[in-house]
């Protein structure tokens, strides 16, 4: 083999030109199971549902490129839609009210940053506390009431189109965070710092690398995100309830581990986490258009998770040894297993969406 | 290179294996749809749940979506509309979210909205966060009513509300009533002091005491269980040792009128002690049986899906609108009108008896 062969077969060995091929198969296997997937006015609808989750998914790139991890976001999100909606139902100018949320949501992030990167406290303990803690504060907040009655300057964030056409206005947002989050984590030092801090945080410390620091910043800014998130949610919904966008962080740790962003830190790429958030809308969109039941289709996105990470953890071990021997045949074997059943579970789903 | 070259064998291989399983469905779904094309309208349900429901050759499909999937009540009101649906002749499809959860409740309308379905009856999750999908849902020309929970009246023509206060709570007494022959001391056994679904209830039950042929009845007291079952059970047992000769207990709460039936078949009362109230027939069951609460109330979840469906065959059908004053035949439950508010009312509360009991499941 030339060195030129083997290091094209690097660049298509990629984890994105996976994600792209399984776009590619789900849209296609969309479009012959449903006569509706193809249809603009439909995908972009549907494009609404999944803004919230691409938004945290943002900074999420960051946190877990540093080796951390943060839970508590879609409690943020909670948090400030519901301070917001209670500032709001309390009489004020709902600008006034998102001004103030914006305050505190640099707070809650500056508070997981500080136990974090201050005390050195493990980042999923601290974010599990702070997850119960700040849905804990909605609830204080709002009760077992909602604040309603948004004006539609405000609601134009969640339920908005762009002009005449059907592009809704938080894709837009979407579109334009992305491109500067994709930017700063790949052409700027402090993307490369992040990348440093997730491989070696210690080696980073002593070349100089302000670690503290950047942690703070990127939980401050995850919590920023999910305040975003938070205002475009209840926007679209027109409504705040206390309970809003429970269990969302599950969805947003999903969609960037499977878009290639190692758990472990230190490597990932944003293109990577875009792809995999459309492979996840298309999928859900898809198994709604074929009317495939929720449990099922929450166990085929667990089960694509899983694939995700044993994929390139299992090619990282073919790679390292040189021949073959028992040990590689049985996770061969393992890995055919896994696929033969994810195969014929889809088969089988497909039987649990004929029978009821 | 050898093994890069087995990495990639693996990647090709899952892409087959979904291929191939994506496949055989794009088959099955093919030669089903072929069949419809041929067939009449009782094979198009089938066809109609694999890809597309709006696709179906014959009658209309109506999508009835509960809060979440999995709980027997809302499975009892998916009976219930697929029965209007046989009358009909149109299909109705059982479509719900894993979870009671608005977010999810409204990626599930959004896909049955891009498919063109024929109407929606839906169990809001949430009033107000579900009106923005409703109102997408009606601009493409979907009828959509709420039943059992609403959505707030922007994102839904008409709402079927399952029972009124004043029905409630009147009915109450008129059991009470029944099961102790008119004469004697009660009591009620509630949730919290401050829940206001029972405060209303209890309120109109003071205002049928009052009337003339309740005049043998004396409430002696209302006690508050919390809706937990051991302070309910200790509050029963109360009542019982504090009024030796009391002949009946209350209960509008399902977790109050199991605890108070326990009580009574513990304190070896059945017969003297009559309990009744609002709680579910799965609960109750036993209780039925044996005789400690020989009766008690609640609506039925199958009339309600019933209903629905009748109602978005009404709308869809151009023989209402949704306005209101409109009046419009529901087959075996009689006819109906919509009140000012675009609500519809199923209808007194069901009683439910050793005669009937065993005919619910929920």
């Amino acid at each position: 083999m030339t060195a030129n062969t083997g290091s094209l077969r690097r660049i298509f060995l990629r984890w994105e030109w996976l994600l792209v091929g399984l776009i590619s198969v789900v849209a296609f296997a969309n479009s012959q199971l449903s006569p509706y997937f193809l249809d603009g006015s439909n995908l972009l609808r549907t494009t609404s549902d999944f803004m919230e989750i691409g938004i945290m998914m943002l900074p999420m790139v960051f946190v877990i490129v540093t080796g951390n991890i943060d839970l508590s976001v879609a409690s943020t999100l909670g948090l400030s839609a519901s301070l917001m909606g209670w500032l709001f139902m309390g009489g004020w100018d709902i600008w006034l009210a998102v001004g103030v949320t914006l305050v505190v949501s640099v707070l809650a992030g500056l508070l997981n940053g500080f136990l974090i990167a201050k005390l050195k406290l493990p980042s999923l303990a601290v974010t599990i506390g702070t997850l119960s803690f700040y849905r804990g504060l909605a609830y204080v907040l709002l009760g077992d009431q909602a604040a309603r009655g948004y004006p539609e300057a405000f609601t134009f964030l969640g339920q908005g189109k762009l002009g005449g056409t059907g592009i809704p206005f938080s894709l837009v947002i979407f579109g334009v965070l992305a491109v500067i989050f994709g930017l700063v984590l790949h052409k700027t030092t402090f993307g490369r710092y992040l990348f440093a801090i997730g491989n070696n945080e210690q080696a980073s410390r002593f070349s100089g690398v302000p670690v503290d620091r950047i942690k703070m910043i990127v939980f401050v800014l995850s919590s920023l995100m999910a305040t975003l998130a938070g205002f475009i949610l209840a926007a679209r919904f027109g409504s705040t309830r206390p309970d809003i966008g429970s269990g969302l962080e599950l969805t947003v740790i999903t969609v960037t581990v499977l878009g290639g962003i190692s758990i472990f830190g230190g490597s990932g790429t944003m293109t990577g986490a875009i792809l995999a958030l459309i492979l996840v809308g298309i999928l859900r969109f898809g198994m709604g258009l074929i009317n495939m039941q929720g449990q099922v289709q929450d166990i085929v996105i667990g089960l694509l998770l899983i694939l995700s990470i044993l994929l390139p953890r299992f090619g990282k071990q073919l790679t390292a040894r040189a021949t073959w021997n028992s040990g590689i045949a049985f996770r061969l074997a393992g890995a055919m297993t896994v696929v033969l059943l994810f195969g014929i579970f889809f088969f089988w789903s497909r039987t649990l969406v004929l029978g009821h | 290179m050898q093994n890069k070259r087995l990495s990639l064998l693996v990647v090709s291989l899952l892409l087959f294996g979904l291929l191939a399983a994506c496949g055989d469905s794009t088959a099955t779904t093919a030669s089903v749809t072929t069949t419809t094309a041929a067939a009449a309208a009782a094979t198009t349900a089938a066809a109609a749940t694999t890809a597309a429901p709006a696709a179906a050759g014959g009658g209309k499909t109506f999508i009835l979506v509960p809060k979440a999937l999995g709980n027997p009540y809302f499975d009892t009101a998916n009976k219930g509309a697929q029965e209007a649906a046989k009358e009909l002749g149109v299909t109705v499809t059982y479509q719900g979210t894993a979870t009671s959860d608005a977010t999810q409740q409204i990626q599930l309308l959004n896909s049955l909205i891009a498919q063109k379905v024929g109407g929606l009856a839906i169990s809001a999750n949430d009033a107000d966060a579900l009106a923005p999908v409703g109102k997408a849902a009606m601009e493409q020309k979907i009828p959509v009513v709420s039943w059992d929970s609403t959505i707030a009246p922007a994102g839904r023509m008409v709402h079927i509300n399952q029972a009124n206060s004043e029905d409630i709570g009147r009915g109450q007494i008129q059991l009470i009533s029944k099961l102790i022959g008119g004469k004697g001391k009660i009591a009620i056994l509630s949730a919290t002091s401050t829940a206001p679904n029972q405060n209303t209830w209890i309120g109109f039950m003071k205002e049928e005491l009052k009337k003339p042929e309740n005049s043998g009845l004396e409430l002696v007291a209302t006690v508050y269980g919390d809706d937990q079952d051991e302070k309910s059970y200790t509050e029963a047992q109360g009542l019982m040792k504090t009024y030796p000769d009391l002949k009946g207990i209350i209960s509008p709460t399902t977790v109050g009128i199991a605890a108070s039936a326990r009580a009574v078949t513990d304190a070896k009362k059945i017969g003297q002690v009559m309990v009744t109230g609002l709680g579910t027939p799965n609960q109750m069951r036993n209780f039925v049986k044996s005789g400690a609460a020989p009766a008690f109330a609640l609506w039925n979840p199958g009339d309600l899906g019933y209903l629905a469906i009748y109602t978005l065959n009404a709308i869809s059908s151009g023989q209402i609108q949704g306005k209101a004053g409109e009046t419009y035949k529901a087959g075996k439950l009689g006819s109906y009108t919509i009140d000012k508010d675009g609500v519809v009312l199923l209808g007194k509360p069901t009683v439910f008896d050793a005669s009937n009991i065993d005919t619910f499941n929920f």
